[in-house]
């Protein structure tokens, strides 16, 4: 079977050549870079001397951007899939409020509350992809449904049992319990105790904590995130079902005809990104110590601007979750920024805005680059 | 090539019957083909060619009739059964994912693994250097394995599927109007992709209801209309003046082919 077709040197005369450094700058995250980059340097010019850069300062907008960047990456391997899921903020809601009644009104121990959460969180998501699939509507619509059905069950459930929207009393439960620290803890505080006594990070000067670091330690909030991350991206790039993943949301039947599950990689990801809210929300409840009915509203939208930010495309199949980690951070370092930089807060919604339109405009045209489209 | 599978056709669609509630679209349609063969599917719009090779793909499931793969009754389930079995096809618009690499397109569905510390990753490293010679072989020059598919132009597309489906041990290859959307000189690149694919013993069923692009490179050429077959004629037996009548209508068009003055 020998083929006669020899390799041809020539190269075609339509195709321009392009340097390897104008190649390796085309990439998806190059307009969450440039943005990260244009964030800090505004930052650093406006607002270097105002806190925002010290232990704490870090700390408060690190931690602001890790919440975004767990939602973020649910969101963005699901839109890379094909899918929306405008359920995320109600479901940071309902998990904190089902941890709330499971621990609290029911006094069951925490670590079971959590793992009770995490299993309905799961099948509310499921669910949602099994209904876009087996329907074939929209999943802006089906979840837009999921939405407000688990807002309702947020309020209604801790008003029937408790007669308030607001469950506390959660961190006296979570005493001593195995599961919980491993949603709010933190780590490392032998190190920050250390650079505390060493001065090279600040420290109480009087009360009783005097002597300890002011920030002394990294909450787990910030361990999940980077974890997700990695995770997220690993799957996506370097695993087949990574390929599986853009391939469901570049084109579900031509991936169906190669024999790619389409079906299950769209559930299994509405899953993944219940589970990534079941974990903000656990990581927040164990924080805050109480539930709300109000919690996580208008959430699933700042993961959706994080992730388009980070230059995924709205209808599936191209995307990048360390995109989706910058847009997060840039989304984060820019709403607590404004506050140390002394910006009425208002006007962070305006700075989002432009941000937002700056960061799709760019990310456009590098797609277009990258992908021929015209 | 290989006298002794010749004589032996590679698939044997028998009597197949296709029902969608009370559309019949296939009424007991039958074809052989044979492996190194180029069969042509002819037909006018509606004519029943779609249905009849998503049946053989294993897209439908046939409401009646056989369908003999390599002399085995086969029951496929999806189109992963079909391309286990080695029917691989090609769709006109839906072969490739535009936003997605040459590689990753190359091997979507087929992505080769290596095992790190347990865990088993995309080894893009293997997909990367097999897309490059494959490419090469078929005359496509690529800027890099990463390039998209969305900067191929329709003909190179199509050749990077059928180098696909070549490539992951397809015996029989279906072109579902391969050329319906191209120029004339990616046609005439597919068509010669299509006479590489025939003389390395692949079956190829050809899509098409362009009479000259089927002269072009078929063996043997089946014309589909209503749902039934009109007949299979050899190469050489046929003119493609006959041809493009039957599928223009058979018998019901002949009187009003003679009013036209066999302009149709």
């Amino acid at each position: 079977m020998s083929q006669t077709a020899q390799p041809k040197p020539v190269a075609d005369e339509r195709v321009k050549e392009m340097s390897s450094f104008r190649r390796s700058l085309i990439r998806p995250e190059l307009g969450g870079i440039c943005g990260t980059i244009a964030v800090f340097t505004f930052f650093l010019l406006f607002a270097h001397d105002s806190g925002m850069f010290n232990s704490q300062g870090i700390m408060n907008w690190s931690t602001v951007s890790a919440q975004f960047m767990i939602i973020a990456v649910g969101a963005c391997l699901l839109m890379i899939a094909g899918e929306f899921d405008l359920s995320v903020g109600s479901m940071i809601g309902f998990a904190g409020m089902m941890i709330a009644i499971f621990s609290v009104t029911l006094g069951w121990p925490v670590w079971m509350a959590i793992l009770i959460s995490f299993v309905l969180c799961l099948a509310i998501g499921a669910l949602n992809g099994f209904i876009v699939i087996k329907t074939g509507l929209p999943s802006f619509i089906v979840t837009l449904a999921t939405l407000f059905i688990l807002r309702g069950f947020t309020i209604y459930f801790p008003q029937l049992l408790e007669n308030k929207t607001i469950i506390g009393g959660i961190r006296d439960q979570a005493e001593g319990d195995w599961l919980a620290p491993i949603f709010g803890g933190k780590i490392l505080t032998g190190f920050f105790q250390w650079l505390g006594d060493n001065e090279l990070i600040a420290t109480f000067e009087r009360g009783t904590r005097q002597g300890d670091p002011v920030v002394d330690g990294i909450p787990m909030l910030i361990i999940w995130a980077i974890v997700l991350v990695i995770f997220g991206h690993v799957l996506l790039t370097r695993t087949r079902f990574g390929n599986w993943i853009y391939a469901s949301g570049g084109d579900a039947q031509a991936a169906r005809y190669v024999g790619v599950p389409v079906n299950r990689v769209k559930v299994l990801m509405f899953m993944f990104t219940a589970f990534c809210a079941c974990v903000f929300a656990t990581c927040q409840v164990m924080e805050f110590g109480s539930a709300g009915a109000d919690r996580g509203l208008l959430k699933e939208f700042e993961a959706i601007i994080a992730v388009v930010i980070g230059g995924a495309l709205l209808t599936g199949g191209y995307g990048s979750v360390i995109g989706a980690a910058l847009g997060a951070l840039i989304f984060g370092v820019v709403q607590q920024g404004l506050f140390f930089a002394g910006v009425e807060s208002s006007l962070f919604r305006v700075f989002l805005g432009v941000i937002l339109l700056l960061a799709v405009i760019l990310n456009t045209y590098i797609r277009r680059m990258i992908t021929g489209e015209r | 090539m290989n006298t002794r599978s010749a004589h032996e056709p590679i698939i044997q669609m028998k009597g197949i019957e296709k029902h969608f509630g009370s559309v019949i679209a296939l009424a007991g349609v039958s074809l052989e083909v044979y492996p190194g063969e180029c069969h042509c599917l002819l037909g006018d719009n509606g004519a029943g060619k779609s249905t009849f090779i998503k049946t053989m793909s294993g897209v439908h499931k046939p409401t009646k009739g056989q369908i003999l793969f390599e002399g085995r009754e086969m029951h496929f389930e999806d189109p992963r059964d079909a391309i286990t079995a080695g029917i691989a096809t090609v769709y006109q618009d839906l072969a490739m994912i535009p936003l997605m690499s040459v590689a990753r397109n190359f091997f979507m569905g087929n992505e080769p693994t290596k095992k790190v510390a347990g865990v088993s990753f995309y080894d893009s490293e293997t997909a990367n250097r097999v897309t490059m010679e494959e490419m090469r072989q078929m005359g496509i020059n690529l800027r890099g394995p990463d390039q998209a598919v969305g900067t191929l132009s329709g003909g190179e597309r199509q050749t990077v599927a059928i180098a696909r489906a070549v490539h992951f041990g397809a015996k029989v290859l279906i072109l579902d109007e391969p050329t319906s959307a191209l120029g004339v000189r990616q046609t005439a690149n597919v068509l010669a992709t299509v006479d590489k694919v025939r003389k390395q013993d692949i079956a190829v069923v050809f899509i098409t209801h362009n009479v000259r692009h089927a002269m072009a490179v078929g063996d043997r050429f089946t014309v589909l209309n209503r749902g039934k077959t009109l007949g299979t004629a050899q190469r050489g037996q046929i003119t493609p003046e006959e041809l493009q009548d039957m599928m223009a209508g058979g018998q019901e068009l002949v009187a009003l082919e003679g009013s036209l003055g066999g302009t149709v």
